[in-house]
């Protein structure tokens, strides 16, 4: 179980966490000028990697507030955690 | 005359404290200190219980946590029964009750035995083999199986016992109290850092503690008695808390762990009242240290599973702490210098050691010359190739090893003996190394796996790294842990160690016997009676990945986890297959280390407390006024309220009746409520809602469906504008809390620009909804103030108002069709507004009823339940909700996705009204729905979601999901039922009040 260190309250266990999918996936502004294809791109399409992968978490059973993670899927070392529209960290 | 077999006190043992137990039903004593298993043993029993498979006698083989076949029932047919325990580790308290497992009708007679004589025609994978065909037959086949698996018995009575979890945070956790742990905790509480020591023994000092040879030194003293020092010592640190009887069950990731703390299985039992039994101990360590040891091995021969075969160092064991020889007569087989351990303190205590078999040829030990000097006769060279004795070891056959090691030669030579000593060197222990997902190397010299690398948060050290000699553990332990606590020096610097063990080892997997392999019995797996035969069977068979050989041979998934065996079962796989060490791998090791029993695990969340429950305010009305109740979601709903021994179907439909006919009330409270204020609210609902919002009228309610971004319906309910800016959700009661983390989610990460803020007011406010033709006379008794008029309060609106000076919103809103009014207040008020309520209503019958008729009520009006009447993979086309998709708004969630390709399709599946052809006939809900029974295999194209017998409409009423439903109006359908097919004719989905003239009464 992780410890994760929510950008708003600090180091806390996982169970107070949710996760949420994906990060970095843009609902597209404009969804009716997307053929079907494009938009099942957005709604369907999910990576699932073995090593680094970006995530979104919720602090659920805490602030409520919903950020980013920097996860090692290998190892599920969290490299790091970053606020909503905040830039992801380059290494 | 039974013998006692107690030869020598022991400091461990409390020769003045005398105590009674029970195996098998017959009276034994032992005293305090002993196990179960030694106190057995000081009674000369060895004869414990029966194998699984073969029902072979057998006897206890280690003293520790690893034993695979001292496993008993602890106080059967009692609600304290406990199935599966080990012997080793169970301290005797007086009271205690024990019985042997697996066999029928006693240990010593045993029906099942008979399996013994008919193993040649049971090898591995016998079950999957025999059984797979007539492929009908398993049923039969299955009830005989069930009948002779398992082994012990779970109980049957609730647990009588209290369970306790508990979190803790420390620096520093050492698993085990070995030399090794001692020294690691001693060090690391000594430099500052919060410092936890578990172990799993009631005794702190491991092997080491009872080490009282001049063999083995520290400082010049014996490394036993120097280590009651360090641990009288370690006693006294403040920042070091020391756990005993607690047994790590499971390394998780960012050092999270588990543990069970035992607290009272060693007392007797009328000292337990009211005491926590067992603890889970949470733990959460910035660094780890393991020490958990190694366990010795076993050697696999011919016939190596008799009662009174042991692990030497269980031998040592019972003789160095517990005072107990295991044997009058005892022989040891080795390939390494641990048995000379065990047999020069057996010698020391004057019990005979009659021969040790050594497989090695030749060896410079001192420990072997100390035990020649003592006329012990060694067979160098040599090995068992057969055991004789069937409840109890008896006689060994011996025979030289060829220079390969791979045949035996010469003469057989027998020796007989009452027990027999087995060495087959050491294996550390690193399961829950592993379990953190730390990985293995493979170490040639001595054929162990050991750590492959040291990371900062976990250190192993001691034998679980591999370290097995004291000069070795000492060196090693010191250079690791400065490197791991970033310390500079310890107290230990020049220490003094003298160890004269001889590393050296000759390492056979799979011994030779003169017989061939088929007529042998090596045992790999104790616990599961897997022999090294049916290894090499499942090899023959086509088996390679080990993980594939567990499985189908059952080697390791005992209980024990094949502790003692899975080392040789992959030597032995590796040796036939031709494949190295190595690169075999290793079957994981998962949690728990050794069993835990649920209580632990559930720990005080039983009962009541097994799930939080939410209750409304109005929770002891309904109580009081006979309610039954369902769970939605956490709350509690009244479900129906019966009266003198109504059933269920007849309240509902009594309660039907009266809300149409007169008035009901409902606790609506359940229902989320999620308060929106921002200037952009009204946008913000635009987004979420299928409909439009932003015309909404302050005062004006309106009914909103939400769907997910892929269209499918995923909420509903009715929000109302409070003010310009200010809004009130309602959303369904199992739906509230996912609801609030999606509106959540989209605000925050989608649109940040909105200028909203959403409060859940669920439980801040409790809801009174009274409806039927005579509400609007009960409300206006209770408002008297309060125009009613359809002109100041139509339809779809609300009025803030005040019963005295408390303040309410009533809305009137209908989820029944009829005219209706909810009330809402401050939740602390509910309770007394519900009540007068009831009281203004009573001239007009007013009538509580519950969800259940609230459900049939709304299908009587083809109103759909989210989650009901949809699964997530209907859209609000295909529930025939077209009228509230609006088709000017831009955008909102989920619009894009309804004209998907595959979402245009005319054959979705869409809600329909069906209508019996029998009006009496009430439809399954779930059941099928099909055009022709004729055709096989029987075309599927719907099912029924909700279905009543109305009792306004005197006829059975029903929703479904038919395929192409919408086009099928007036066509009949069969619903075919295990008796009977019913027809059906498919109709509109409201069935009552189309024109909504009731919502105006």
């Amino acid at each position: 179980m992780f410890v994760i260190n929510c950008p708003y309250c600090g180091e806390r266990e996982q169970s107070e966490f949710k996760a949420g999918g994906e990060a970095h996936i843009v609902r597209p502004k404009q969804p009716t000028e997307l053929s079907d294809d494009q938009w099942a791109e957005y709604l369907f399409m999910r990576k699932n990697i073995k090593g680094i992968q970006y995530e979104r978490w919720n602090h659920a059973h805490g602030c409520r507030k919903w950020f980013n993670m920097v996860r090692d899927t290998s190892n599920d070392k969290i490299k790091a955690v970053y606020k909503m529209g905040e830039e992801p960290p380059t290494e | 005359m039974k013998k006692n077999l107690r030869v020598k006190s022991s400091k461990f043992i409390d020769e003045t404290y005398r105590i009674g137990f029970k195996f098998n039903g017959i009276k034994y004593y032992g005293f305090k200190g002993d196990t179960l298993a030694s106190a057995l043993i000081a009674n000369d029993i060895h004869l414990v219980g029966r194998s699984f498979k073969y029902h072979r006698p057998r006897g206890i083989m280690t003293a520790g946590s690893e034993e695979p076949n001292a496993i008993i029932q602890l106080h059967n047919n009692s609600s304290r029964t406990e199935p599966n325990v080990r012997a080793t580790e169970v301290e005797i308290y007086e009271g205690l009750e024990a019985s042997s497992q697996n066999c029928w009708p006693s240990v010593n007679f045993d029906i099942g035995g008979i399996n013994n004589f008919l193993s040649p025609i049971l090898p591995a994978g016998f079950y999957y083999k025999t059984f797979m065909w007539p492929a009908n037959f398993w049923e039969k086949y299955e009830y005989f199986i069930r009948k002779s698996a398992g082994l012990g018995k779970s109980p049957t009575e609730p647990d009588p016992d209290i369970y306790e979890h508990r979190y803790i945070h420390c620096d520093v956790l050492v698993i085990g109290a070995g030399i090794s742990g001692i020294i690691a905790a001693k060090i690391s509480a000594k430099k500052g850092f919060k410092t936890l020591l578990v172990d799993e023994n009631p005794y702190l000092g491991g092997s080491t503690i009872i080490q009282n040879s001049e063999f083995f030194k520290l400082n010049n003293q014996t490394s036993g008695s120097w280590l009651e020092k360090e641990i009288n010592e370690i006693k006294k640190i403040d920042n070091l808390e020391i756990k005993t009887r607690t047994s790590v069950a499971a390394y998780h990731g960012y050092n999270f762990l588990l543990a069970r703390e035992n607290l009272t299985d060693h007392l007797p039992i009328e000292n337990r009242k009211n005491k926590t039994r067992q603890r889970l101990l949470k733990i959460r360590a910035k660094k780890v240290i393991t020490a958990t040891g190694a366990i010795e091995r076993p050697l696999i021969f011919n016939n190596n599973d008799r009662p009174g075969i042991l692990l030497s160092s269980a031998i040592k064991k019972y003789a160095d702490l517990y005072g107990v020889s295991c044997g009058e007569k005892n022989i040891f087989l080795t390939n390494n210098d641990s048995a000379y351990e065990a047999a020069i303190s057996l010698i020391q205590k004057g019990i005979n050691v009659a021969a040790i078999v050594d497989n090695r040829e030749q060896v410079d030990s001192k420990l072997l010359y100390e035990v020649e000097k003592n006329n012990t006769k060694v067979f160098k060279g040599f090995t068992v190739t057969d055991t004789f004795g069937y409840k109890r070891i008896n006689k060994i056959q011996i025979m030289q090893l060829s220079k390969d090691g791979q045949k035996v030669v010469g003469s057989k030579i027998n020796l007989s003996c009452d027990c027999l000593g087995i060495s087959g060197g050491w294996t550390p222990a690193i399961h829950l190394y592993t379990q953190s997902g730390g990985k293995l190397k493979f170490r040639e010299e001595d054929q162990v796996f050991i750590p492959k690398n040291q990371s900062l948060d976990h250190l192993s050290v001691g034998s679980c790294n591999g370290d097995m000699t004291l000069n070795e553990i000492m060196t090693n332990l010191l250079k690791d842990l400065k490197l791991f606590l970033d310390i500079n020096d310890t107290d230990y610097e020049n220490i003094e160690v003298l160890s004269c063990f001889n590393q050296s080892k000759r390492n056979i997997w799979l011994l030779p016997s003169d017989k061939n392999l088929g007529k042998t019995k090596p045992f790999v797996d104790y616990q599961n009676d897997a022999t090294a035969k049916d290894i090499k069977l499942a090899l023959r068979e086509g088996f390679r990945s080990i993980e594939h050989v567990k499985r189908y041979t059952t080697t390791g998934m005992g209980t024990d986890q094949g502790k003692l065996g899975n080392m040789h079962a992959l030597g032995i796989i590796s040796e036939t297959a031709g494949a190295k060490m190595g690169e075999l791998g290793t079957t994981t090791f998962r949690p728990p280390y050794t069993p835990l029993t649920f209580g632990t695990i559930v720990g005080r969340n039983v009962g009541e407390f097994f799930d939080t429950f939410r209750k409304t305010p109005m929770h002891d009305w309904h109580v009081k006024n006979k309610a039954k109740f369902e769970n939605v979601g956490q709350w509690k709903r009244a479900w129906y309220y019966p009266k003198n021994n109504e059933s269920m179907h007849q309240t509902v439909q009594r309660e039907s009746k009266a809300a149409r006919d007169s008035a009901g009330i409902l606790d609506a409270s359940t229902l989320g409520k999620i308060d929106i204020q921002g200037t952009d609210a009204s946008e913000f609902l635009n987004r979420v809602y299928t409909n439009a919002w932003s015309k909404l009228a302050i005062g004006k309610c309106r009914y909103g469906l939400m769907l997910n971004e892929d269209g499918m319906v995923y909420d509903d309910g009715v929000t109302t504008r409070l003010g310009e800016n200010h809004y009130i959700m309602t959303t369904t009661t199992g739906g509230a809390a996912t609801v609030m983390g999606k509106l959540e989610d989209y605000l925050q990460t989608e649109w940040p620009e909105l200028d909203v803020y959403l409060t859940s007011v669920t439980d801040q406010f409790a809801t009174a909804s009274v409806c039927g033709p005579n509400s609007k006379k009960i409300i206006s008794k209770i408002f008297p103030n309060l125009d009613l008029s359809d002109g100041n309060f139509p339809h779809m609106s609300f009025k803030n108002t005040k019963i005295g000076n408390i303040s309410c919103r009533v809305m009137r809103i209908s989820f029944t069709g009829e005219l209706s009014f909810e009330i809402n207040v401050q939740a602390n008020y509910a309770k007394s507004m519900w009540e007068k309520c009831i009281e203004a209503g009573k001239e007009f019958n007013i009538t509580p009823y519950g969800t259940e008729t609230m459900h049939l009520l709304r299908a009587e009006k083809g109103f759909i339940i989210v989650g009901q009447d949809t699964d997530a993979t209907m859209t609000p086309i295909d529930l025939q909700m077209d009228w509230i998709v609006s088709k000017k708004k831009y955008d909102f969630i989920g619009k894009r996705s309804l004209y998907r390709s595959d979402t245009i399709r005319e054959d979705r599946k869409q809600l329909v009204g069906l209508l019996t052809e029998n009006p009496k006939e009430v439809l399954e809900e779930g059941a099928q729905i099909v055009t022709d029974i004729k055709k096989l295999p029987i075309e599927m194209i719907g099912h029924v979601t909700s279905s009543y017998y109305s009792p306004n409409l005197d006829k059975s009423i029903a929703l479904g999901v038919v395929k192409g439903g919408k086009n099928l109006i007036g066509k009949k359908l069969i619903i075919p039922m295990e008796n009977k097919n019913i027809n059906v004719t498919v109709a509109d989905p409201v069935f009552l009040d189309k024109e909504n003239k009731r919502l105006n009464a």
